[in-house]
């Protein structure tokens, strides 16, 4: 199963790991955007969330703390955001823009020092005889714990937006907040609670790559990351499992550039670390011209509420 | 319990107010910050915000500074604003600096030793003319395909930092650089160079273009067709559209302009104060710059001012790093938290607030 | 029906808001089982009314007893759970969600989907108002969406049922089948309160009457004993007189439209479909036709904010489908969009800035692409003038005025221009009386004066009373005008598409 140099079954499983990050970062942009509200401070909440999680796991020597402290660091730059679109009713573009500035520079404060040093180990848990199948076993089952919660966070996110009554909630006051407002639905509340989610989501996410995925600590670790999840939402059409599709889709292209870099391809090294970037825009061309309007984009997507009267 | 009311008219007085509000407050989070840092907070503040200026010690040094700082802001703000303003989200500034800085630096390049006049003002046109082009492609992606402005001109600045690695070191490198990576010093070579102009001041020529470009902005906004359909299409696309104005035409124009300062702001900077095309070119000019177009609340003068501003921290800034050893990050943070309170505060231009009885929301 | 018990009793119930107060002092009884009437112009504070008793607002003062039990609700769900429901006019509904979502979303415990599926059915039928809760909301007619909102509030059993204008977007025929479900309801017990200022209608369902002016009860009435003039002068406090009518002559074709068939650029929206129009100097041309049916896409493309080939759109004889509205309004087209915030009026620039959007090109605003704004204000200043807008000057934002002032406004703004053809959707949506026959009155004096016009409207009676001839948009199709004079209701209410989706969950009837 070699091609170039290049194992697929290993590369196939390091796709499946390179994918968490964005994997995580978009489910939760995409509750956020379900509700109407569009962060496009994904990139800053991932950092802050990359090296807090880095700091708390080296600290208590326990990575699962690392990944909660990941997510309170998110969730708690969200709730900035929240504070400032929600409640002071600010621009949601700006406010996004906003919160990647200041999680850039924060994160590149705390972590000085922190530079070089590895993280506490977390280990993979082969699911049992799953990971024994030939080929999907290697690829799917031998991995950390936080693949196989990345893969149920995707059937609840799905679950919960499709099947519940929160998730028709969530639902609607994305479609319409003066519906929901007139029905007695209290939208900003409900808006930032999603954010929130959103912020851990991608928090985790972002400790992913500072524990597991790179890991360590540096400047800009996440180098774009947030950015492609936002892309990889509208790739997905706002639906759960393309999200999947795109995070898989996307960790490809970076892990195959990566090992065609370490198999000394002949393709500068450059043009290879671009690439993802490329395909990223090359795919969300693709999306937005295949059909009419961008379909399942939730109606009130970026609007501010003001409960008037 | 607090509600907010919408003013009938946006408070003229809070439009001023609020951007000094909002320095204030930074000001108090930022030594908040320092504090933590264990810093000693009016030390930090007042070695960012006046030493820089009036401190016998280094104004001589930082004064010039100021200008050679605030040019490349001011110039890719101003773009910038014109297209935030009209709703149209370019935030890849920073990937049509390097563009602009690498298609005027491989034009003058090119013509190496040759001495003229001209290449400079060529290597110019060139700079406009790559920051134009790289900015077309979110745009023309966006008017054909309704791609994402916002996502594509952002993803592009990773795609240019990469070409800016690749050039540094590769096409563009010095030949008689000793395998070093980075292109010749462009601010040597008399028909590249972009000097300082009046000496001791920092003026050079993208500071000119920086109030050339303040003075066509205001006349643009304030009395122009053009600035009006801006003006218009960010506050009420569909009226924009009831008036005639074509967003495709639009979204055009603002990235065309916005891309062609922001290449202007590279190809001043790379003939300038950073002299060549080297690895660590990109200094996030094109980011800092939205806070600047933020904090003038989008308005040339505002701009002009805000970019002075935001100029002093990072000379302030580099000096609290050499005399308190403030770590360089802490203000890139608290010029992000700049932004936010600057955001924060906005709700009093167009909201009263008011204290009422608990009600039903 | 009279004489039964007591419901619902407000008491004083008083709201002020910042520089208005809405409601002093209001204070009747709805008795289970009656059609209570709430009758008032816009602006006299119905709608906070209503939201009070929903649980939308609260009360500063007074307080309203259900049953005889106090009742004060804090949210729309408490009121649902005591037995209020409440159908709105506008803004309650969810288009991109299926009916038995919509449905769903309006009930505080709602059974599994499909259990509840079955309910709409049944009910909508027992009702007489057929629902497929499988369709998406927003590809159903005016009509329906409102079903949905009915049964919706049926679904819960309520023992009030609040209607906001619930006629606005009916046809004739689709009105009586209404009717005929509130009385069912009524029978039943359900009482119902009715808000509306269609006098008419009031007449003929209600059995009382509590009319509002400026925020305060003025007079209550059995509506069946009085005539619609008397109601209308209690509503407006004044005596109206009608609007005066010049005969003129009509001159040549002014505006031609030749098979213009054309997707909406809105979600959900109606396309047009092969519309054939033209236009005389002096004529009105009124278009009815129930929300939602092509009139805002119609207006888009006649303005020209929808482009299509040259020859379809003729002005004078001249070609210019292809043009975008600018073009259009040199060729002497002016309009008037529905939606004067946002659409017709950028509501964050001042007064000036709003007159050169759509006059810079007429009235020589702009010289070699610089904005005159000295003669930008003049112009402003006729507007009010002329229309007598109610502004402390021209430099105040658009969203500082009222509904009716704005109005006027817009309507003077594209009046003043000196057209050729001027077309105008829902020229008096949410104007006062005054405001609305003054607006009339302006139209007509254009068309005397030679320009042609066409009016989009959901106002029958508006229609009737100002335009020569009338067609109807029924999804998206425009009938062949006929001249006004003759026409029944009847004839009207066919043109306007009969009753409107009736098949989609009956099968063929």
């Amino acid at each position: 199963m070699d091609i170039g140099g290049i194992n697929i079954i290993t590369l196939l499983a390091t796709l499946i790991v390179a994918s968490v990050p964005i994997l995580m970062a978009a489910l939760g942009e995409l509750v956020v955007e379900k509700s109407g509200v569009l962060n496009l401070g994904v990139e800053g909440m991932m950092i802050i969330g990359a090296v807090i999680g880095f700091v708390v796991a080296v600290q208590t020597g326990n990575p699962v703390i690392g990944f909660l402290g990941g997510a309170v660091a998110g969730a708690a730059l969200a709730a900035v955001f929240a504070l400032l679109t929600q409640v002071l009713l600010a621009n949601q573009v700006a406010s996004g823009l906003a919160l990647t500035l200041f999680g850039l520079g924060l994160s590149s404060l705390i972590g000085q020092g922190w530079n070089g040093i590895r993280p506490p180990l977390t280990r993979d848990v082969p699911l049992g005889p799953l990971s024994d199948i030939p080929v999907l076993g290697p690829v799917l089952f031998s991995h950390d714990w936080m693949v196989y919660a990345s893969f149920a966070l995707v059937v609840a996110v799905w679950w919960v937006l499709r099947r519940t009554r929160a998730g028709l909630i969530l639902r609607a006051v994305g479609e319409s907040h003066d519906a929901a407002h007139a029905l007695g639905y209290k939208v900003r509340r409900i808006r930032m609670a999603a954010i929130l989610f959103g912020g851990a989501m991608a928090g985790m996410g972002g400790a992913y790559i500072s524990l597991i995925r790179v890991p360590q600590w540096t400047d800009g670790i996440t180098s774009g990351a947030g950015w492609i999840a936002l892309a990889i939402v509208v790739f997905a059409s706002w639906k759960p499992w393309r999200v999947l599709l795109g995070a898989w889709l996307f960790g490809g292209i970076s892990v195959l550039q990566l090992s065609l870099q370490a198999a000394g391809s002949r393709i500068p090294v450059e043009y290879l670390s671009m690439s993802p970037y490329v395909i990223t825009i090359l795919v969300l061309v693709f999306i937005s011209s295949g059909r009419g309007r961008a379909m399942g984009a939730p109606a009130d997507l970026g609007k501010t509420f003001h409960a008037s009267r | 319990m607090v509600r907010l009311e919408k003013r009938a008219n946006p408070s003229r007085l809070w439009s001023v107010a609020t951007p000094v509000l909002a320095v204030v407050l930074t000001m108090i989070a930022g030594g908040i910050l320092f504090a933590m840092l264990g810093k000693d907070p009016v030390a930090a503040i007042r070695t960012i915000f006046w030493d820089p200026l009036f401190n016998p010690q280094f104004a001589a040094y930082s004064r010039p500074q100021l200008l050679v700082k605030a040019g490349p802001l001011i110039l890719i703000a101003i773009g910038l604003a014109l297209g935030f303003r009209a709703g149209v989200w370019n935030i890849g500034a920073e990937g049509q600096y390097v563009v602009g800085a690498l298609v005027g630096a491989a034009t003058g390049l090119a013509l190496y030793p040759m001495d003229s006049r001209l290449i400079f003002p060529l290597m110019v046109v060139a700079g406009g003319l790559g920051g134009l082009l790289w900015a077309m492609i979110p745009a023309l992606l966006r008017t054909m395909f309704r791609t994402n402005e916002i996502l594509v001109s952002l993803l592009l600045v990773y795609v240019a930092q990469s070409l800016l690695a690749s050039m540094a070191l590769g096409a563009l490198r010095n030949p008689q650089g000793g395998g070093f990576p980075g292109s010749r010093n462009l601010s040597q070579w008399a028909s590249s160079a972009n000097p300082e102009l009046v000496a001791g001041t920092g003026m050079h020529w993208g500071v000119v273009a920086a109030f050339i470009s303040v003075i066509g902005a205001y006349v643009l906004l304030q009395r122009h067709m053009l600035g009006f359909s801006i003006r218009l299409a960010g506050q009420a696309p569909r009226a924009a559209r009831f008036a005639g104005v074509s967003p495709t035409r639009l979204v055009i124009v603002c990235f065309g302009i916005s891309g062609a300062l922001a290449g202007l702001a590279g190809l001043f900077e790379v003939t300038g104060p950073a002299g060549q095309i080297s690895l660590d070119f990109a200094q996030g000019y094109g980011f800092t710059a939205i806070i600047v177009a933020f904090l003038g609340r989008l308005n040339p003068v505002g701009i002009l001012l805000a970019g002075l501003l935001m100029a002093l921290t990072y000379i302030g800034g580099e000096l609290a790093q050499f005399m308190l050893g403030l770590p360089a990050a802490a203000i890139q943070a608290f010029q992000g938290m700049l932004l936010f309170f600057l955001l924060a505060v906005d709700i009093l231009t167009n909201y009263r607030i008011r204290w009422t009885k608990r009600e039903a929301a | 029906m009279t004489g039964a018990r007591a419901l619902l009793q407000l008491e004083g119930l008083t709201k002020a808001y910042p520089g208005v107060v809405a409601n002093s002092g209001i204070g009747f009884t709805i008795r289970a089982g009656e059609v209570h009437a709430l009758l008032g112009e816009n602006g006299a504070g119905k709608s906070t009314l209503v939201k009070m008793i929903y649980g939308l607002v609260r009360p500063d003062a007074g307080r309203m007893l259900l049953n005889g039990a106090d009742y004060a609700p804090d949210r729309p769900a408490t009121a649902r759970k005591a037995g209020v429901g409440m159908v709105f006019q506008h803004f309650s509904l969810f288009d991109a969600m299926t009916v038995a979502e919509n449905v769903a979303l309006g009930m505080e415990l709602p059974p599994p989907m499909r259990e509840l599926a079955a309910q709409i059915r049944a009910t909508s039928i027992n009702y007489g108002l057929p629902l497929d809760p499988d369709r998406i909301v927003g590809d159903l007619s005016a009509g329906e969406r409102q079903r949905v909102e009915i049964v919706r509030c049926l679904l819960q059993d309520p023992r009030l049922l609040i209607m906001d204008e619930p006629t606005s977007v009916l046809t004739p025929q689709e009105v009586d089948i209404l009717f005929r479900t509130l009385r069912k309801l009524a029978a039943e017990g359900t009482a119902i309160l009715y808000i509306s200022h269609k006098l008419e209608e009031i007449r003929t369902i209600c059995d009382h009457a509590t009319i509002l002016r400026r925020g305060k009860v003025v007079a209550t009435c059995t509506p069946a004993e009085r005539t619609a003039r008397e109601l209308a002068e209690m509503m407006v406090g004044t005596v109206l007189t009608p609007p005066a009518r010049p005969a003129a002559p009509k001159g040549d074709i002014a505006l031609e439209v030749n098979g213009l068939s054309a997707p909406s650029p809105i979600p959900f929206g109606t396309a047009l479909k092969n519309i054939r129009l033209s236009v005389r100097a002096g004529e009105v041309l009124g278009i009815a036709g129930v929300a939602g049916n092509g009139q805002d896409e119609l207006l888009l493309a006649l303005n020209g904010e929808l482009r299509c080939a040259s020859d379809i759109v003729r002005i004078n004889g001249k070609s210019i489908g292809h043009r975008g509205p600018r073009g259009r309004r040199h060729a002497g087209l002016v309009a008037a969009p529905e939606e004067r915030l946002g659409h017709a009026a950028a509501p964050d620039m001042t007064l000036t800035e709003n007159a050169v959007l759509s006059g810079a090109q007429r009235r020589k605003l702009v010289r070699r692409g610089f904005i005159d704004w000295r003669r930008a204000r003049t112009f402003a200043e006729e507007i009010i003038r002329e229309f007598d807008v109610r502004t402390p000057g021209t430099e105040v934002a658009a969203r500082a005025l009222s509904g009716g002032n704005l109005q006027k406004f817009v309507v003077g703004r594209e009046l003043s221009q000196d057209p050729a053809v001027i077309v105008i959707n829902q020229p008096t949506w949410g104007v006062d009386a005054a405001a609305a026959a003054s607006i009339r009155q302006a139209i007509l004096d254009r068309a005397a004066a030679g320009a042609a016009i066409i009016v989009i409207s959901q106002d029958l009676d508006e229609l009737l009373e100002i335009a020569d001839s009338f067609a109807a948009l029924n999804e998206g199709h425009l009938t062949e005008p006929r001249p006004v004079a003759g026409l029944t209701v009847e004839q009207i209410g066919l043109m306007m598409g009969g009753v409107h989706g009736m098949e989609a969950a009956n099968g063929p009837a």
